[in-house]
């Protein structure tokens, strides 16, 4: 017979559907005052989809219950590695809220909307000082976006020069993921270069790539090990000597900002994840920025369009307006960007000022290197030297030993209320374990999560099944995840489970 | 644990000749093992051509999606369309029923230059 505590926790699952009862109603429609008229043809009409049937109470509750279900940033800690999970100002959600950023339109007069347009200049001309650079576009709007503006702007580059037969880019194998694609998606040929034993790029490996046919290099600094690449003096060098474009992945651009400048590490363009480094709320697919910056031989490139600052007007004030550079590539989408992303990121910068943002990069950086001395000895290190904004830990040990893979080591982290760090990424790290605890954590959180990893690490010694078949405490406990991918059941149907 | 007979590359595929021109490819247990779970393949078309050493198709594991590197160059003759509804074939049987292709191989002594299975296992215990 079902208890009822087991009946609260099954009608707490139920989903929306199945709460529906024949002619609830959440609001009731007022009066009709205007003249009726027929409905269109009945072959336009379909009667076969039906719609959930609750009341305004029944919903929010669904809602509510739902959304504590969820995990995320606000709630608990969360290390996933190379996605910079950290917490996100409330503050930047009230100024992109403000009515004069929240209810404009794209195509109104620039007149009427100089406010939004000095912000977006404003954002330029500090991503221009943080990284070095000459000039931005900030209309890519994801990081992989501003990785295609980049490849297309180097493109554009060599082809007005005639030099149609570099068709060549090198891309490490410690770059982002999203690299390999955006260079292909541009045009190129893509030639992966290995990494040295040290986790920098190889560069005997990089001389022998360079040929008449180099259009350029894609590198991920700091790079996807966490590990700020010691050679990135010579490899620019080699790639501008060889009259190759340096891209700079800027992605972990948290791990330097307001120490290192891109500019003069010799990079010829680089993009940013805004939501990333300057704070928005992400991990859930969108929205983002990715603005693409760029050194001076491709700055006559970027994306369409561009905030200036122009003459002051008859009573004294400072004209803004968008512009086209005078090569452009063109446009990476509609209008300029997702504006809500860049108004936060101007609201971090501002919040933080010149003393501040070197702050990022300092404790995101001890933080990180804080887990990897501490956790030392208790899980592999493939790189064992000071890491950057992250560090990448092998269960190989665990695995070989006790039969505990970086999945179960994850999905146990998951019954102590902590988010698994990155599996199985980046390629090169055998059960990579990948960490990255931000700059916005304190130290006892810090402590809480290694005490809980060395926890982890003694359970898969003495009792693997608990991490085989963890998590234990979450409403969903392991799921099948290859029969989800396999046969996903995604649609529900009446009388489904 | 891996058969005798077969040759073996670098990037964890096998081939088996049938001598008579013809080889079957697939990927090896360790590979399977280690990418987990086969969620998706992806092969290349009947009549398609392919190089030894070069991508020949995909795999994707609840892990990672992974590149297929083809041990053998040549023609394929055929592919285990099994694959396609039964991804997990690779995972239960990745010598037998969760074969890949069969090729016609153009240079028969590529072959030669691949381990046997006495040299694979050395070679995995080596990465080990």
């Amino acid at each position: 017979m079902t208890t009822l505590f087991e009946r609260n926790e099954s009608e707490r699952r139920l989903l929306l559907m199945d709460r529906s009862r024949p002619g609830r109603l959440g609001t009731t429609l007022p009066r009709l005052d205007v003249p009726e008229s027929d409905l269109p043809d009945g072959s336009m009409l379909r009667d076969d989809l039906e719609l959930p049937e609750v009341s305004e109470g029944e919903i929010v509750r669904y809602f509510s219950q739902i959304s504590q279900l969820n995990f995320s940033i606000d709630h608990n800690f969360y290390p996933l590695g190379s996605c910079t999970m950290k917490y996100n100002p409330k503050l930047n959600d009230e100024i992109a809220s403000l009515p004069g950023f929240s209810d404009i339109h794209p195509l109104q007069p620039e007149g009427t909307a100089q406010g939004a347009i000095k912000l977006l200049w404003e954002l330029q001309e500090y991503l221009n000082e943080i990284t070095g650079m000459a000039g931005c576009s900030l209309a890519p709007m994801a990081g992989a976006d501003g990785e295609l503006a980049g490849m297309l702007m180097a493109r554009a580059y060599h082809l007005e020069r005639g030099d149609d037969g570099r068709k060549n880019v090198l891309i490490p194998d410690s770059a982002h993921g999203t690299n390999p694609a955006s260079a292909a998606m541009a045009g190129f040929e893509v030639v992966s270069l290995p990494s040295d034993s040290n986790g920098n790029t190889d560069l005997d490996a990089l001389r022998d790539s360079v040929d008449d046919n180099l259009a350029g290099l894609m590198i991920t600094l700091p790079s996807t090990l966490g590990l700020f690449d010691t050679n990135i003096l010579d490899v620019t060098r080699i790639v501008r000597d060889a009259g190759g474009i340096v891209y700079g992945d800027g992605a972990n651009l948290n791990a330097i900002v307001g120490r290192v400048k891109f500019g003069d590490l010799g990079f010829d363009v680089i993009h940013s994840n805004l939501h990333k480094t300057f704070t928005q709320p992400h991990g859930g697919g969108g929205p983002g920025a990715g603005p693409v910056i760029a050194g001076p031989r491709l700055v006559d490139y970027l994306p369409t369009p561009i905030a200036e600052r122009g003459e002051r007007d008859g009573g004294g004030d400072e004209r803004f307006s968008l512009k086209r550079p005078p090569k452009t590539i063109g446009r990476m989408g509609a209008f300029h960007g997702n504006f809500g992303a860049l108004a936060r990121a101007w609201a971090y910068i501002r919040t933080l000022g010149r003393e501040g943002i070197p702050q990022i990069s300092e404790d995101a950086v001890i933080n990180a290197n804080y887990v990897l001395s501490q956790l030392r000895g208790f899980y592999d290190l493939p790189y064992d030297r000071s890491c950057m904004h992250e560090v990448v830990f092998s269960a190989s040990s665990l695995r070989r030993e006790h039969g505990a893979r970086a999945l179960d080591v994850a999905k146990r982290l998951i019954d102590y209320g902590i988010h698994p760090p990155t599996m199985y990424f980046p390629l090169i790290v055998d059960e990579a374990l990948m960490i990255e605890p931000t700059e916005t954590e304190s130290k006892e959180t810090l402590d809480f999560f290694i005490e809980v990893m060395k926890t982890i690490a003694k359970e898969a010694a003495e009792d693997p099944d608990l991490l085989h078949d963890a998590p234990h405490n979450t409403p969903n406990t392991r799921l099948d995840e290859a029969r989800a991918a396999r046969r996903p059941d995604l649609r529900w149907r009446r009388g489904s489970e | 644990m891996n058969p005798e007979g077969l040759k073996y590359s670098r990037e964890h595929e096998w081939a088996r000749s049938d001598g008579s021109g013809a080889a079957t490819v697939g990927i090896t247990h360790f590979a399977q093992d280690n990418l987990g779970d086969v969620v998706f393949v992806e092969l290349p078309d009947v009549g398609e051509d392919v190089v030894q050493f070069e991508k020949m198709g995909e795999i994707e594991s609840v892990k990672a999606v992974s590149d297929l590197y083809s041990p053998v160059s040549g023609r394929v003759l055929e592919r285990n369309e099994a694959l396609t509804d039964s991804p997990e074939l690779v995972n239960d049987s990745p010598y037998g029923d969760g074969w890949m292709l069969r090729v016609e191989v153009s240079d028969s002594s590529e072959m030669d230059g691949l381990m046997s299975a006495a040299d694979y296992t050395a070679f995995l215990d080596a990465e080990a």
